[in-house]
């Protein structure tokens, strides 16, 4: 097959992976759009396998089959609530096929350069493309192969911080080794010494001790960042691996690479934007880590959290006739979706109006509730945007949050102290009465006090978020 | 100290101020109870159960008098009782200080203090000792006792082997609280209920009790209940008319009109005119509950029944509380005792007489040989005032010249970003070769085209975005599959692992998005 062939290929696989990403933007469309996606993905690979510079195509095929099997397997078995955690592993595998695919750029200009005229014009495949390369362009192709392997390395370490953080088996709380920032900003030093190293010298020494010390940033940065701001470095994270990929594109001269990690890149940025708007903070000051100190003494709560059991959740439910339900990660945690789910069902026979209110950074992942009441089969209709939703509170009946706290706090408006001043939050509290189930009277991830609960109109209904609803689902016929 | 309660002179009045279980709790607050005997004896309360709560029978009123410092009852006093009170006395008794100015000056005249229960302000705090309140709540379930007493149907419709009986209807003018007590007595009673006030923010109670608010063609501006310490006021005549139209209408259908308004130091109005009485059925009771200040119907005749010549009869009683003397003693007692426990903040047996205490302060009619009435207004408001301030609404003018801010920051931030976007692509290609500038400007198309395509994805589906972009990224394997037909052992398994890596991801990724969007369901 000919070059050209495998350029058309990809030029239709750019086309459609676009197309997937911008079918996202409906859930009916986004169903064709995954379809758009894979076949765009086959058609690469296969213009791939056939065209230039391959080789050992039988060994690729069964590797990925191999992969595509276990990834078929952890697909197929994971919960909606570890998705958080399976996103996060996969981010890291990207960044290291990064690395690896960075290493054997270096490899093979390092092998090229060795070799005479004669021997260069015998090359074939990548091999004969940096052939062709004079001495500008193999200085640029250090360059990028350069940044592949310091994003994907970052990547990679980044990502597993992660992927620990967010199955819990690590900390996650904000934790940085002695020394906090300078060690980041000495391994970055690091870096861009053995990049000029590396540049002049051309060895493999500098690359490998630049990977180290990203792989400890990766790693460090990832560390010192709490679980409360956890959508943004998974958003993060997937936008580097993007960039990650584009850089690798540039060395390999492959320009669907540079699309693909260019869109993926793009996409995580915005993501990381959006969220991080939510948030009301600025990406760099979420990226160092923890809040910053609060600006004066905040405000004092008054009042007393008062309690309620199952019993008056279920006389308020029954007299409300329209209700708003705000979940949070709490939800996730003791898996109670199932239960809000039949909580909806049961209060929507009874002719009532019942929504959901949404937080973009409600949960661990972008979009993480969304796909936890999906998957709980509540309709997405009834599931509304902070944006569309802040304005009805007033006419609401009952407001219930389960498991969240942050995201409606009210301290974000009324005190200018607060350490989440001015983030945008779901105004709950002016709603007629407000039902927060938690499992204590602790603080949230933030560990920063919040008023409504102890506000006049909100009963505190104590216990696991699960087993408070299904209390609550035996007083509701 | 001794706290005393005398039996009540006033004619026919059963109540008592202290019952057994109130004097034990008194007792609590370090006071010692005394009672004339037989003094709760109408209220079913014997010497002997107040024997056994540890209180002190008193032979005669005059000894009770001399004995106590305290001296709580119900009614005002008689000018004979009123002659006992000295300087170190306290009373406690309902009192009506508008109206009963000359007992008030002869109390103060003796240096007595005189807390009178009917002035306790209406604030939260206060509603524990709001003995008006909780008499209200008697009479508004007495009067529909009365009503079905003398009406000679059934509250609920029934259809029985005997024949169909249709339920009562009830109208309850005046949703306060005697008004509300009402109607929740009728609704429980089954009879379909009306209710009326001039406040229309009671409407959401009179629903919240069962009943129907009669609600008036009438466009007047809303009267503020905060401002009036959550009484009615007087209305205007336009709308006065508009209510009397909308009760005349009414009237054929009704067999039970309770009547409960009263503005505070008035007549009461009338409401329930003769043309209105002459039009309901026989057999209907009208009980007017403001019989005393006059009756908001003025055929009433206070403290009688009658029937008028169509039939209905009309209940003016002005005793109901008295009239279930038992219930009514209990809650007053009650009320007593919190003012007590107000007024004996060490709850050592002392009252401490604080005058800069909203409550006490209101209350308080005589003090220190002064006349203390009426007190100044209370530095609570009575009820949360209705929200006045909505945020301004932004005028047309307004609304564009934002708008128009709005566009233009927006350009000149776009036209920023391209200039510098822009120079910076020159820069580049001034240095870099031709090769790289080609896959740089695909770079920078596929960053443009990816930053207007994600906008646009929905919020909900940011999670499929990240598992979908996840697989997509897994693009990476086209570099590991270039690279494993060319070159060393080291490269070839390198190159190996990421294939590897990347087949997990791309069947993974793309799976899991499936299964996540197919989970989306429309209602």
């Amino acid at each position: 097959m000919e070059f050209g062939f495998t350029t058309a290929a990809y030029v239709v696989a750019a086309v459609l992976f676009i197309l997937s990403l911008g079918g996202l933007s409906g859930q009916e469309s986004a169903k064709r759009a995954v379809w758009y996606g894979i076949v765009g993905m086959a058609l690469a690979v296969f213009a791939t396998l056939i065209g230039p510079g391959s080789g050992l195509w039988l060994l690729s095929l069964i590797l990925i089959a191999a992969g595509g099997t276990i990834g078929w397997i952890i697909a197929k078995r994971v919960g909606m609530t570890e998705m958080p955690q399976l996103v996060a592993a996969m981010h890291s595998l990207v960044g290291l096929a990064a690395v690896f695919v960075g290493f054997n750029a270096h490899f093979e200009l390092g092998r090229v350069l060795a070799m005479d005229e004669t021997a260069r014009l015998a090359l074939d495949g990548f091999a004969a493309l940096i052939a062709k390369k004079d001495g500008v362009e193999q200085g640029i192709l250090r360059v990028e192969l350069y940044l592949g392997i310091l994003i994907g390395a970052i990547t990679f370490t980044g990502s597993i911080v992660a992927f620990g953080k967010l199955a819990g088996k690590v900390t996650s709380a904000a934790k940085k080794l002695p020394g906090g920032h300078l060690l980041n900003i000495g391994a970055a030093v690091l870096s861009l010494l053995c990049l000029i190293w590396y540049m002049n010298t051309g060895g493999f020494f500098p690359l490998f001790l630049m990977t180290l010390a990203a792989l400890f940033v990766g790693y460090h940065l990832i560390m010192g960042i709490g679980g409360a701001d956890m959508p943004v470095v998974v958003s993060m994270l997937n936008s580097y691996s993007g960039w990650a990929a584009a850089a690798i594109g540039f060395s390999l001269g492959n320009d669907l690479l540079i699309v693909v990690g260019a869109l993926v890149g793009s996409s995580g940025a915005i993501l990381s934007y959006i969220m991080c708007k939510a948030m009301n903070r600025s990406f760099v000051s979420v990226i160092l880590g923890g809040f910053g100190g609060p600006a004066g003494e905040q405000m004092a709560v008054e009042g007393e959290q008062i309690a309620i059991d199952a019993d008056g959740v279920a006389n308020a439910l029954d007299e409300a006739d329209s209700v708003i339900i705000i979940p949070g990660y709490g939800m996730a945690v003791a898996q109670a979706q199932q239960s809000v789910s039949e909580l909806t069902k049961r209060l929507r026979d009874k002719g009532k109006n019942v929504r959901f209110a949404i937080h973009p950074v409600a949960g661990r992942l972008p979009g993480h509730m969304n796909v936890l009441l999906a998957e709980a089969k509540v309709p997405y209709d009834i599931v509304m945007e902070m944006d569309e939703i802040n304005d009805d509170f007033p006419d609401t009946d009952v407001a219930i949050v389960i498991g969240s706290n942050d995201i409606v706090n009210p301290a974000a408006q009324d005190d200018p102290n607060s350490p989440i001043a001015g983030m945008p939050v779901l105004e709950c509290w002016k709603a007629k009465q407000v039902f927060v189930s938690k499992r204590g009277q602790g603080t949230g991830y933030s560990g920063i006090e919040n008023p409504l609960f102890f506000k006049d109109n909100t009963r505190m209904f104590y216990g696991d978020a699960k087993d408070s609803l299904n209390a609550l689902l035996a007083k509701i016929s | 100290m001794k706290i005393g309660t005398p039996k009540e002179v006033f004619d026919g009045e059963n109540r008592v101020a202290m019952t057994p279980d109130s004097a034990l709790q008194l007792q609590k607050l370090g006071y010692d109870c005394v009672i004339e005997t037989g003094a709760g004896l109408a209220a079913g309360f014997s010497d002997a159960t107040y024997e056994a709560a540890g209180v002190e029978i008193a032979a005669t009123a005059a000894s009770l008098w001399q004995e106590s410092n305290i001296i709580a009852k119900v009614r005002p006093p008689s000018d004979a009782e009123a002659e006992w009170l000295t300087a170190d006395k306290t009373l406690i008794s309902f009192f009506y200080p508008a109206s009963n100015k000359e007992l008030m000056d002869l109390c103060a005249s003796k240096g007595a203090s005189v807390i009178a229960m009917d002035m306790v302000p209406r604030i939260s705090r206060a509603q524990k000792m709001d003995a008006l309140s909780s008499m209200a709540n008697i009479a508004g379930y007495r009067a529909v006792i009365e009503a079905g007493n003398n009406f000679g149907r059934f509250f609920t419709g029934q259809i029985t082997a005997a024949g169909k009986v249709p339920p009562a209807k009830v109208l309850v003018v005046g949703a306060g609280v005697a008004g509300l007590a009402a109607i929740g007595t009728s609704t429980s009673l089954g009879a379909i209920t009306y209710a009326f006030d001039v406040r229309p923010e009671v409407a959401e109670q009179v629903e919240s009790m069962g009943a129907e608010f009669v609600y008036l063609d009438f466009e007047e501006e809303q009267q503020d209940g905060a401002a009036t310490g959550g009484y009615a006021a007087v209305s205007s005549p336009e709308f006065a008319a508009a209510q009397l139209a909308k009760f005349r209408e009414l009237a054929p259908d009704i067999d039970i009109v309770i009547t409960t308004a009263l503005i505070p130091n008035r007549e009461a109005p009338e409401l329930w005119t003769e043309d209105m009485v002459k039009a309901m059925k026989p057999g209907s009771v009208i009980v007017d509950l403001a019989a005393e200040r006059g009756g908001n119907c003025k055929l009433t005749v206070p403290d009688e029944k009658i029937v008028t010549d169509n039939g209905v009869t009309i209940i003016g009683y002005t005793d109901f509380p008295s009239r279930m003397a038992t219930q009514s003693s209990t809650l007053y007692a009650t009320n007593i005792r919190h003012m007590m426990t107000d007024l004996t903040p060490e709850k050592d047996g002392n009252p401490v007489h604080n005058m800069e205490d909203d409550v006490i302060r209101g209350a308080t009619i005589a003090h220190a040989s002064e006349v203390t009435f009426p007190p100044p207004p209370p530095k609570v408001k009575a009820i949360a005032a209705q929200k006045k301030d909505k945020p301004k609404e932004l005028t047309a003018a307004e609304k564009r010249a934002n708008e128009v801010a709005a566009f233009k920051t927006q350009t000149k931030q776009q036209v920023t970003l391209l200039a510098v976007g822009g120079a910076l692509v020159l820069g580049v290609g001034l240095i870099a070769p031709a090769s790289f500038m080609q896959h740089f400007i695909v770079f920078v198309l596929a960053v443009f085209v990816g930053f207007q395509v994600i906008w646009g994805v929905a919020h909900s589906l940011h999670t499929p975005l990240m598992a979908v972009t996840n697989a997509i990224s897994s693009i990476i394997i086209l570099g590991a599959l270039m690279q494993i037909g060319s070159g060393s052992f080291l490269v070839i398994l390198l190159a190996a692992l990421s294939v590897f890596m990347a087949g997990i991801n791309i069947f993974g990724g793309f799976l899991v998005t499936r299964r996540m969007l197919a989970m989306f369901q429309k209602s």
